[in-house]
């Protein structure tokens, strides 16, 4: 297990140390010369040149500029904006927080409803199974910034519900504020992990061992919370895992659709105005979350399973 | 053995045979993406209106007659807009589909034929690709190379590629260990020969089930893009940057051009979603 653990370890540094490389090479890769991509194609003053040379150490080897570069991200320094001239670092932290919110109240809605409606579906066949089937193979299709559209249109214009747009002023406001939010950001999700969560306890449900159980009078409860639902957490485990992880890319969208003011929007708004600072430290951020999320899942998968061969994932 | 046809007919028949086989339903679904099809080849002939013509004192009114969706805050035909936005909201995916379904695919055989030093390094490079969401790439590629469709369209490409080369490197390897290729082998056929005439064709049908999900997934990303900003730029109509558009109507009480555009992309992602399911449950239940 240590050894595994070790390895995973290993693995997560090199991915986020060439991730990290990748968006530092970005902006290399674009056409002109790295100051044009810095500026945004604004016309700068040679004293800028000279000070955004100096800090991006231009004139020296790229590898030289790269660990420069690097060593001033792990002590957290990403970079001014070209627009606000404020720290990028300054600017997440401001951000972050309603980020963070949004897509932990968009996971506890998969977790409970994705799982919640997986379960009815898999434990009472018939009328409500279909139901199941047909609601999800729509909310699986409802792209987040259509789901946006219409909860806005109902909940907010029609029905005067919940706020339309921004943020709210913390606390309980706060939430009011991000319901809508969350909802469009979790019914994709939420459809898959109940896709998952209903084949996996049908699978399980049909195995011998609780056709053993049924036959010696274990009442259902007790047969479905002991024997059904222990092996199917796994599967259902990775896939929640999986799909909170993808919501950091979404979260974008969303925050955009509802001109919420946090990470995501902001990362649209820089990439859409040439701040390319802003744009690299956001990513950065966003893609070391999204790896270290998938790293845990994986761990817990291997956790959860002992029967799984360590270091490999199935599937 | 006898000769094997040509291994791209294989290939036509493997697609057509498997979608025979997915019922009504998948009938039904095969029509919907006909029709969108259709209407993104010649949207722009059957529009009754010119779709970029601006008309303020139509703006936001109703269904009335020669125009059944009414119009956009603009005064634009809202049907018209919505047929000539079928075009990139369609090839869009299209182009994704294509390129990450024939990368991944060529990575995927080549490692699983390879093996050794190009099955690591390829699978150390697909590792790293997974670190990066679809549309975050997306989003950085547009920082740097300003936005656009064809931007979103490789970032969205390269990111799906490692997803295709993970499932097919599978299918491959179990298909490399059947007898029938050590007796191919023994023949002395060529590696090159054995896997277009025979192992790429045995494994088509898994390779259309996955281009037909990830269509459905490309369409909903790159649409979310150009909702966004940072795809296909208006006034260019397009279903993605219609409901971008729609929003100022929403939140005026006018949600007809958001939903019309949110609904098309629906309609096509649920029935590629569905025909996708049952191919792939064909492609792996239908496996020998």
């Amino acid at each position: 297990m240590l050894r595994f653990l070790a390895k995973r370890l290993l693995v997560l540094l090199g991915t986020l140390l060439v991730s990290s490389f990748v968006i530092f090479s970005a902006l290399f890769i674009a056409p002109g010369n790295p100051i044009a991509t810095l500026s945004g194609g604004r016309a700068l003053p040679h004293a800028s040149i000279v000070v955004l040379e100096r800090r991006y150490h231009l004139n020296e080897p790229f590898l030289q500029r790269y660990w420069d570069w690097l060593t001033g991200v792990l002590h957290g320094d990403l970079g001014v904006s070209i627009t606000l001239h404020v720290n990028v670092a300054t600017l997440i932290r401001l951000r972050i927080g309603t980020t963070f919110e949004l897509v932990a109240y968009a996971s506890v809605l998969i977790v409970l409803f994705g799982i919640g409606a997986g379960l009815l579906g898999a434990l009472k066949p018939g009328l409500i199974d279909g139901g199941v089937i047909i609601g999800t193979t729509i909310s699986a299709a409802l792209p987040s910034f259509v789901a946006a559209v219409v909860l806005i249109t109902v909940f907010a214009v029609n029905l005067g519900w919940f706020p339309a747009q921004y943020n709210g002023t913390g606390g309980l406001n706060q939430v009011w504020h991000l319901t809508l939010p969350a909802i469009s950001l979790a019914i994709g999700s939420l459809a898959l992990v109940a896709r998952v969560t209903r084949a996996a306890v049908r699978e399980e449900a049909g195995k011998e061992h609780v056709q053993t159980a049924v036959s010696r009078g274990i009442p259902g409860r007790l047969i479905v919370r002991r024997h059904v639902l222990r092996n199917a957490a796994i599967p259902i485990t990775t896939i929640a895992g999986i799909t909170i992880a993808s919501l950091i890319a979404v979260d974008a969208v969303v925050e955009t659709a509802f001109t919420l003011n946090g990470l995501g929007s902001y990362l649209v708004s820089s990439a859409q105005n040439k701040d390319f600072a802003v744009v690299q430290g956001i990513c950065l951020v966003l893609v070391a979350t999204f790896v270290v999320i998938n790293t845990i899942v994986d761990i817990l998968y291997a956790l959860l399973d002992p029967r799984v061969k360590l270091g490999t994932r199935a599937g | 053995m006898s000769v094997a046809p040509p291994a791209s007919g294989r290939m036509l028949r493997a697609g057509t045979r498997g979608i025979k086989g997915t019922g009504w339903v998948g009938g039904v679904c095969i029509g919907i993406i006909v029709i969108a099809g259709f209407v993104a080849v010649f949207g722009a002939a059957l529009a009754p209106h010119d779709p970029n013509a601006v008309d303020l004192s139509n703006a936001f009114v109703g269904p009335t007659a020669g125009h059944p969706l009414g119009f956009d805050l603009n005064g634009r035909d809202l049907f018209s807009r919505l047929l000539v936005g079928a075009r990139t909201s369609m090839i869009g995916p299209l182009v994704v589909v294509t390129i990450s379904i024939v990368v991944g695919s060529l990575l995927a055989v080549a490692s699983a034929w390879l093996g050794g030093a190009f099955d690591t390094v390829t699978s150390a490079c697909m590792d790293v690709l997974f670190a990066f969401p679809g549309i975050l790439l997306a989003v950085l590629t547009a920082a740097v190379f300003g936005a656009s469709l064809t931007a979103a369209a490789v970032a969205l490409s390269v990111a799906y590629t490692p997803y295709v080369a993970r499932v097919l490197r599978g299918a491959a390897l179990r298909e490399r260990t059947q007898q029938y290729i050590a007796a191919l082998e023994v023949q002395g056929l060529s590696g090159f020969a054995i896997c277009a005439r025979h192992l790429v064709p045995n494994v088509a049908k898994l390779i259309v089930a996955q281009g037909t999900v990830l269509f459905g997934y490309a369409m909903v990303d790159l649409a979310a893009i150009s909702f966004i900003g940072l795809g296909v730029q208006p006034p260019q109509p397009d279903w993605g940057v219609m409901v971008a558009e729609g929003e100022t109507g929403v939140l005026q009480g006018y949600p007809a051009e958001s939903l019309c555009a949110g609904a098309a992309i629906m309609i096509v992602v649920i029935a590629v979603n569905v025909l996708g399911e049952r191919l792939i449950d064909k492609a792996q239940g239908g496996s020998r």
